[in-house]
């Protein structure tokens, strides 16, 4: 059933100005960056609190996308109010009993016995209901918005969405793809949510292993894309970066005693401090090992090994997230790239092996063993991988066995192991790097 | 983006008592409001004027200058590292806080140069 209220729905809503409104009016131009930055603030709380009385998260955005819109009518020429956030949750809240009241009426015509009217009978306070602490509401958001039942890219989508607050256009915008793309993904993934009937719930026993595994997955998504961008002119995208570290850091306060949540955190916290470090003056992809270490943020290096101090202090063995982070903490503590304990690496690595087998991972194992063990022992582990399937066009393949090769003086196959990882890659600034290896290779080839 | 947060005060407030139990506990509120929001990186107070030290350059010169600082109006006495998605952002969560008396300075941190 649908509500009057879709008229301002999936995002089609600009918070900024209209046209020619900002140059006339100074006034009204900051009530509007002020309502988008409240926005931000409130929005994920706002849309939590509504989704657990309405019990769907389409119905709750939409009504606290309602709030939005009577804001925007109202603030720039009224003055924002002493608590805006207090006032958005207080006009979503009429308008959510409104939609109860229409839903109970319908319900009744059609004899249906929905969970409103349960709620209706048992005398259930929607006031009281809607007032209540939001930490656990703000946790049911994120496990339903990153519920298994929908695909990975309408996961990330609905996550940045409902619980970053970003806009269709911006969510777009991140992942290079047309926004209209985005807006489907979206209007999808509240429809698969509705059809699958999933309850909105923080998930206890059994199921939450799981599920928080889903949500993890979904922030390191977010993280990564702005980490290493899959596509596109950009090497990195700070600000998906930030967003996930956010996300996660929230996480970590609505659920503390998850090691693995701290593990991620903790991962993102290290690799997020190398950000500055790892683009060159002209944009280019500057690696791990050749990196300026003086430009690594110590304040992220420093919150990283607090999260990952946590996580060993939770449970006796780390999780795969956990592992990851105290290979890059390994990383971070090598004041120079030639102290790195890559004995301890190799050692963290079988262990993800153990926990999480997968090829990247064997690859990644095969980067730390020829490193600790001389080119040779790395090239060894890294030929039995050249039949995998699923790195058939992982474009790190040829670029590690590029590298090793290297070392060895086998200068023209290295050659041409770069050149075929170029052509794999779509990130422009990354080929423009694998291409300068080859090319250095050739020259070693012609002077050797 | 980052932004510093300075919290400015005179010297009056500076050798001031110290705050009141109600007063801290809404402080306690506001900022576990502001770390649950993963906004604050840092936060640190910093011990009255009279204790630090200032070192001024000319050339090769330097002089040491001993506190209080008393020819300036404002001093920082405390100062937060917050992570917002703007300047915006960072105003609509200092509004939120339980002072009734000093200034706050709202500085955005340089990050990513070149990128």
């Amino acid at each position: 059933m649908r509500s009057s209220s879709t008229r301002a729905c999936e995002g089609v809503l600009t918070i900024g100005p209209r046209n020619g409104e900002a140059s006339a009016d100074p006034g009204r131009l900051e009530a509007h960056r002020a309502i988008e930055a409240i926005w931000r603030i409130e929005s994920a709380r706002l849309i939590a609190g509504l989704a657990r009385v309405v019990g769907d998260i389409g119905t709750a955005e939409e009504l606290a996308q309602d709030a939005l819109v009577a804001a925007l009518e109202q603030w720039p020429t009224e003055g924002v109010p002493e608590r805006p956030g207090a006032w958005l949750m207080g006009t979503a809240k009429h308008r959510a009993i409104d939609l109860i009241r229409r839903r109970n009426t319908l319900a009744r015509k059609h004899e249906e016995i929905g969970r409103d009217i349960e709620r209706a009978q048992e005398g259930w306070d929607l006031d009281a209901a809607i007032d209540e602490e939001v930490g656990d509401d703000l946790l049911g958001l994120i496990f339903t918005a990153c519920h298994p039942v929908l695909s990975k890219d309408a996961r990330v989508a609905l996550t940045l969405r409902v619980l970053g607050g970003l806009t269709t256009e911006e969510i777009a915008r991140a992942f290079l793809v047309p926004v209209s793309t985005i807006g489907q993904r979206i209007v999808r993934a509240k429809r698969t949510l509705v059809e699958a009937h999933v309850r909105f719930e923080v998930p206890g026993g059994a199921e939450r292993g799981a599920r928080l595994a889903s949500v993890l997955e979904v922030i390191y998504l977010i993280f990564n894309e702005g980490y290493s961008a899959t596509a596109g002119r950009d090497w990195v995208r700070p600000a998906l970066c930030e967003e996930a570290l956010r996300l996660g850091r929230i996480l970590a306060e609505l659920a503390p005693a998850e090691s693995e949540v701290h593990g991620l955190v903790a991962l993102m916290e290290i690799q997020a401090s190398r950000l500055g470090a790892r683009v060159g003056p002209s944009g280019d992809p500057v690696l791990l090992l050749d990196q300026d270490r003086a430009r690594w943020d110590r304040l992220l290096i420093r919150r990283g090994l607090a999260a990952l101090e946590r996580a060993e202090m939770l449970r006796g063995a780390l999780g795969p997230y956990g592992l990851q982070a105290a290979i890059a903490a390994c990383h971070a503590r090598a004041t120079t790239a030639a102290e790195t304990d890559w004995a301890r690496i190799v050692a963290l690595y079988d262990a993800v092996a153990q926990l999480t087998p997968s090829p990247v991972i064997e690859l990644n194992r095969a980067v730390a063993v020829g490193m600790a063990f001389g080119p040779a022992a790395g090239l060894d582990l890294v030929d039995a991988l050249v039949a995998e399937p699923s790195l058939m066009s992982y474009h790190l393949l040829p670029a590690v066995r590029g590298d090793l090769l290297r070392k060895l003086g086998r200068s023209e196959e290295a050659r041409a192991e770069f050149e075929r990882a170029a052509s794999l890659t779509e990130n422009v600034p990354e080929r423009e790097l694998l291409q300068r290896r080859a090319a250095e290779c050739a020259a070693e080839r012609m002077a050797g | 983006m980052r932004v510093l947060i300075m919290a400015k005060e005179g010297e009056q407030t500076e050798a001031a008592s110290p705050p009141t139990p109600e007063a801290m506990e809404e402080y306690q509120k506001f900022n576990e409001e502001l770390v649950k929001a993963a906004v604050v990186l840092e936060a640190g107070r910093l011990y009255p004027s009279s204790q630090g030290k200032r070192v001024r350059f000319d050339g090769k010169k330097r002089t040491v200058i001993d506190g209080p600082f008393a020819e300036t109006k404002e001093l920082v006495a405390g100062y937060w590292l917050w992570q917002v998605r703007s300047i915006d952002e960072a105003l609509e969560w200092l509004k939120r806080a339980p002072y009734d008396g000093g200034t706050f300075e709202v500085r955005e941190v340089v990050e990513y140069e070149g990128m």
